[in-house]
């Protein structure tokens, strides 16, 4: 086995992993407060969206993953008052952020370009090493050569979830109310807005993966590209059991599954290019077959909060 | 009286509000697009409702979406979220042709049913893995039906390009769709035996349709099974104790879920299509599917009107875009429709809000498990 | 004495009900004041508004003599207010040290970083100063309710309170840890806490408090000093009338086995044994009771006996038939009839009319349906005759379940289960949460089964009602049953010393087991 080879697909990976792991973290906040948001899918949606119209706009990568942000929030915001203030179904808010997203975008891509299926492509993107001067490095140097900037954030985030939901306080509080938010409620927690500010916060991280798809890989927006990421985020969210380290695994595994894919030919496997397509999705349903019992949701996780 | 047409504006209220505040949404960006919604609106009632060719092509619309929708509710009444209907429908739509091509000799009234039974059978078995997975293994039925309907996209491609292509059984070139029903296999059009539908391509297929819908109904609300499945997904832990199979009923209404979905794979390609295209995108009918069931209330018979006004959009759409409107607006005015229903305060505390009422009225001392805040057990 | 506390004129409103009204309540300083009242009577409402988990709909509230208002529990707890609920508010895996400090966190780096030593620290100090024993690094979900009551305790003192509230402390221990609670309120009134106690049971009231005040349909009674009263007059406050303390029972003879239970064996969730290995015997005509406290495996007896759970080892038979790890739906053809121990999740699907859960476990038979088909006209009739025999108050059989009161919602199911004329009628709990009215009708129909040959199982965590009701009583502990005795040779001492493990020969040792 060829050692370019391997790195290759170590790479590729790595970098199919990175949108995954955004939006898995993004689903370990909202779901450790016990909203389960299943829009991940449209928000990475508004997010790859949304870059690439501001990247055009300004001419800057930087301020379209600002605005992948922002609309990200946006999004986020309407399934939190659904789901937290109405007391909506979060399964049904969440599909119809999808829905919503998927027609939006259609529409906006009509009336901005006037065409459909693609935009233009934009006249800057992030996929490139940022830090040049790690290539330096033997082997890793290589790997870094192919990592874009999202890679190198998402792996930091990893780190960052897990301090701020194990080591602070605030999240203490944040799995108390996915647990038990009627304890924590009566110590005086807020327990809508904590959730609030979870899916707040998995708007920006979702928003970052739908970046991390258009302007960090592609550098256009078409439609149709997420299919269904957000929803193997999901999946990598319940294989990790709502940990960021375990999501990391996850999403690895699921990248490894989309790398071998891409690279079959070089392996020698001569499968029908469908059956390839269809790895990641068959990978997820194997996986969670395989975490049957073992992953325990937090207790709270889906059921709104009333507070009398 | 007055208390009966009151219990059912209360029960409307939420579909009715949630439809007007689509259109409004909808009004909103017509105007961005710098149209007049006034206009807009007109040309999308006029191309769906204003002759009777037209009305046919509405008709045909609602056929699918309307099977899919019963598909969705019948799900939504057992607990479960059938987001898989896309993938149903995919199985369903490649068996119908396959089936449609290798059993072509069968004269008609044998083979149409006999494809329309496969195609309930195939869009149940894939509708059926899911439930199965569910019941047995607690897997979450929404991700788990996400990831077949991929996979069925992938495989309907492959045998598209391949086994099923006109390439492979005619020696044709090859191209990007199956080969197409025989006419033996079809579904009768409206026009062949009234002339007034014209130009359209309306169906036979809205009968099977609205037939389902009834039978539904009947499943739902007058049989054990559908007391069952009520049961289970209103309260799985007290239909358990009632000696209701919990397992045994997901796995059956994922069955009929997936079945119905199919149905409409099924008479989409024998009554409209004939044919099955390479795509990369899943169709579609599953969702909007979603849609009709919760405007619908996740009635059976709910799902006729909601279907109808999802197929008027849809086919008005076509005149919106005439008069230069995108028609995305249609699929906008949807999704927003169903952001709606889902933000339902209403849905959920209007029965009990009623319920209250009724018993106050009747001066029965009720309503104090109700109204206690924390535990139960003593206020 | 100083008031700590004064509560004028409070008056809460809910839709439909009020729950407070226009109430006055005063607590002094270093006293232990029970605010005893019925089931829904409106004592936990009272004491949620002086937590500020509800905000009253008119009337003041004072602590140490200046007005207040408490807007949430963060003003309570500021103000020195500390609660104990009815059910805890624990997180189960999160460890001891975790819920006490939870809202109150030790920290460094300006709040960036839990310093979870300082936290461990500070609960140890806590623990000593009032002589509550804990493991600060256990979870939750590992110790037992008593320990996890004082941790409850530990709670409101690690954030300050000078006033406690306990909710229902005591019912999930037995007698024994009941006697130890009462020390323990005692030493903190000594250090100059002062303490409300809610609860329904006389006996507390009597043993425990320095006053007593009664409330009744959200209204005081009166307001009295332990020492000037007995439980007949709290009992007759409690309700408004004179009320039958004891039923009567009809001497009666054996019949045959009806249910039998050999070495059987459950285990939980986590694959540990919770039923060890029980075996016991009831017979047509007799009451037996399993008494114990909750959470010694009860609840995975029934469940194992119903169907609802799996049955690791051992046989069970009713009327001869071998059910073991038989479905639900078996066990009820049987014969068996099941009141659950909890009625709003298992035994009623809320959001169905009354006719349907009338029908619920047996909707599949004849006249209900036929051949898959239901026939509606036939289960409306049964609903209509059951709301009139057994008194539901509804307008009628369409009302959706979860509108009726917690009492008519176990008449829907008594009724039910009755219809079935059950040869085994296993009652869980039955009378959990109803108010004196309710709790009689059951008891009547309990005796009813009795008097017409039936045998009926009484899982019950009330001794009273056991004593009350049975022919033979078993007690339960950890999984085993520790001893069965006929009821006339039962006393409340000697239950108690069983249900905390200890033996009769050894009585007068005090058990502890923590």
């Amino acid at each position: 086995m060829n050692t370019a080879i391997i790195l290759a697909v170590v790479a590729s990976a790595i970098r199919l992993a990175t949108p995954l792991l955004l939006a898995a973290l993004g689903g370990v906040f909202s779901e450790r407060s016990g909203v389960v948001n299943i829009g991940l899918e449209g928000i990475m949606i508004f997010g790859a969206f949304f870059s690439v119209w501001f990247t055009h706009i300004t001419g800057n990568a930087w301020i379209g993953v600002v605005a992948a942000i922002l609309f990200g929030v946006i999004a986020a915001s309407l399934l939190a008052v659904i789901s937290i203030n109405l007391k909506g179904n979060q399964i049904i808010a969440g599909t119809a952020i999808n829905l919503l997203a998927a027609a939006l975008t259609a529409f906006l891509l009509e009336l901005i370009w006037h065409r459909s299926g693609s935009t233009p492509i934009c006249p800057d993107m992030l996929t490139s090493n940022p830090f040049k001067f790690l290539e330096a490095i033997p082997i890793l140097g290589d790997l870094c050569k192919q990592f874009t900037p999202f890679v190198y954030l998402s792996f930091m985030l990893v780190f960052v979830t897990y301090y701020i939901l194990w080591k602070t306080p605030w999240g203490l509080h944040v799995r108390a109310v996915g647990e038990h938010p009627r304890a924590a409620d009566t110590v005086g927690i807020g327990v809508y807005k904590t959730r609030w500010t979870c899916v707040l916060i998995s708007g920006v991280l979702a928003g970052l993966a739908g970046a991390c798809l258009s302007v960090g890989t592609v550098g256009l927006f078409r439609e149709g590209m997420v299919a269904g990421k957000g929803f193997i985020a999901l999946a990598a969210m319940v294989f990790g059991k709502w940990h960021p380290v375990g999501a990391l695994s996850g999403c690895l595994l699921f990248g490894l599954c989309s790398a071998i894919q891409i690279q079959a030919q070089s392996f020698g496997i001569d499968a029908p290019s469908e059956f390839l397509a269809m790895v990641p999705y068959l990978a997820t349903i194997i996986v969670l077959i395989g975490v049957v019992g073992k992953a325990v949701a937090p207790k709270a996780d889906g059921t709104p909060y009333e507070k009398d | 009286m007055k208390n009966k047409l009151k219990f059912t504006w209360d029960v409307l209220k939420l579909p009715v509000i949630a439809v007007i505040v689509g259109f409004i949404v909808g009004a909103v960006c017509i105007l961005i697009a710098g149209s007049n919604p006034a206009t807009a609106y007109a040309a999308l009632f006029r191309g769906s409702l204003g002759s009777i060719p037209s009305f046919g092509e509405t008709l045909y619309k609602v056929t699918p979406i309307l099977l899919t929708g019963l598909s969705a509710a019948i799900g939504f009444r057992c607990g479960l979220f059938n987001i898989g209907s896309e993938g149903q429908y995919v199985m369903a739509s490649i068996v119908t042709v396959a089936g449609a091509w290798y059993l072509q000799g069968l004269p008609s009234f044998i083979l149409v049913p006999l494809l329309l039974m496969l195609g309930i059978l195939s869009g149940g078995v894939w509708g059926g893995i899911a439930g199965i997975l569910k019941a047995n293994m607690g897997i979450n039925e929404v991700i788990s039906t996400i990831m077949l309907n991929w996979i069925a996209l992938y495989l309907s491609n492959y045998l598209v390009r391949t086994v099923l292509n006109p390439s492979t059984i005619l020696g044709d070139i090859s191209k990007g769709h199956t080969v197409i029903v025989p006419d033996a296999a079809r579904l009768t059009k409206f026009k062949e035996f009234i002339p007034a539908f014209g130009y359209s391509s309306a169906h036979t297929g809205i009968l099977i349709a609205l037939a389902a819908a009834v039978g539904m109904w009947f499943l739902l609300f007058k049989t054990t099974l559908g007391y069952e499945i009520r049961g289970v997904g209103l309260n799985p832990q007290a239909a358990e104790y009632g000696g209701i199979n919990n397992k045994k009923n997901t796995f059956l209404a994922m069955f009929i879920s997936g079945g119905l979905a199919g149905l409409a794979g099924s008479v989409q390609i024998l009554g409209l299509v004939y044919m099955v295209n390479q795509s990369t995108e899943l169709p579609g009918y599953g969702f909007t599917g979603l849609s009709v069931a919760l405007v619908g209330l996740s009635h059976p018979l709910g799902c006729i009107p909601a279907a109808l006004l999802f197929g008027i959009l849809d086919n008005g759409s076509r005149q919106m875009q005439l008069s230069g409107i995108p028609k995305e607006i249609t699929k906008i005015i949807s999704a927003v429709i169903l952001v709606f229903v889902a933000g339902s305060l209403l849905m959920k505390y209007v029965p009990e809000y009623f319920e209250k009422r009724k018993m106050k009225r009747s001066g029965v001392d009720g309503g104090k498990q109700a109204s206690a805040g924390a535990g139960k057990e003593g206020i | 004495m100083s008031k700590v506390v004064e509560m004028k004129n409070i008056t809460k409103v809910f839709p439909g009900t009020i729950a407070n009204d226009h109430v006055n309540f005063d607590l002094e300083k270093g006293e232990i004041h029970v605010l005893l009242g019925e089931n829904g009577a409106g004592k936990t409402t009272l004491m949620n508004i002086l937590y500020g988990l509800y905000q009253p709909t008119s009337g003041d509230i004072f602590i140490n003599g200046s007005k207040v208002n408490i807007k949430g529990p963060i003003s309570a707890i500021s103000l020195g207010i500390g609660m104990v609920h009815q059910h805890f508010m624990l997180v189960e895996n999160f460890t001891v040290t975790e819920n006490i400090v939870l809202g109150n966190e030790p920290s460094l780096l300006g709040g960036l970083k839990l310093d979870m030593n300082t936290a461990t620290q500070k609960v140890r100090q806590v623990s000593d100063e009032f002589g509550l024993e804990v493991d600060p690094d256990a979870f939750i979900e590992d110790i037992s309710v008593g320990l996890s009551q004082r941790v409850e305790i530990l709670k409101a003192l690690y954030k300050g309170a000078e006033v406690l509230i306990l909710d229902e402390p005591t019912a999930v221990l037995t007698p024994q840890e009941i006697e130890e609670l009462g020390a323990i309120l005692r030493k903190l009134t000594d250090e100059g806490k002062s303490i409300v106690l809610i609860t329904h049971k006389l006996k507390e009231v009597l043993s425990m408090s320095d006053r007593v005040t009664v409330i009744r349909r959200g209204k005081i009674v009166s307001t009295l000093n332990t020492q000037e009263t007995n439980a007949d007059e709290l009992a007759e406050l409690m309700v408004g009338r004179e009320v039958e303390l004891t039923s009567e029972k009809t001497d009666k003879k054996q019949g045959d086995v009806i249910l039998s239970v050999e070495n059987l064996v459950v285990k939980d969730h986590r694959k540990l044994d919770v039923v060890k290995g029980i075996s016991f015997e009831v017979h047509a005509g007799e009451i037996f009771a399993i008494a114990g406290v909750d959470g010694n495996g009860q609840k995975q007896l029934v469940e194992a006996l119903t169907g609802l759970t799996k049955v690791a080892s051992g046989k069970v038979k009713v009327s001869g038939q071998d059910i073991t790890g038989a479905k639900p739906r078996k066990v009820i053809e049987a014969g068996t009839g099941h009141i659950p121990e909890d009625r709003q999740k298992r035994g009623l699907i809320l959001q169905s009319t009354l006719a349907e859960n009338l029908i619920l476990g047996y909707h599949y038979i004849k006249p209900f349906a036929n051949r898959g088909i239901m026939n509606y006209k036939e289960i409306h009739k049964h609903g209509n005759t059951l709301i009139q025999e057994f008194d539901i108050r509804t307008p009628d059989e369409n009302v959706k379940a979860g509108s009726l009161s917690g009492g008519n919602q176990q008449k829907v199911i008594i009724a039910r289960e009755f219809y079935k004329d059950p040869q085994l009628l296993i009652a869980s709990q039955p009378t959990r949460g109803l108010d004196v009215g309710a709790i009689e009708f059951v008891h009547r129909r309990l005796l009813e089964q009795r008097e017409n040959n039936k045998a009926v199982l009484l899982v019950s965590l009330e001794l009273e009602e056991v004593m009350n009701l049975a022919d033979r009583i078993a007690v339960i502990y950890q999984g085993k049953i520790v001893g069965i005795m006929d009821a006339k040779d039962a006393s409340e001492r000697k239950l108690g010393i069983m249900m905390t493990g200890g033996s009769l020969e050894e009585e007068g040792v005090r058990n502890h087991e923590e």
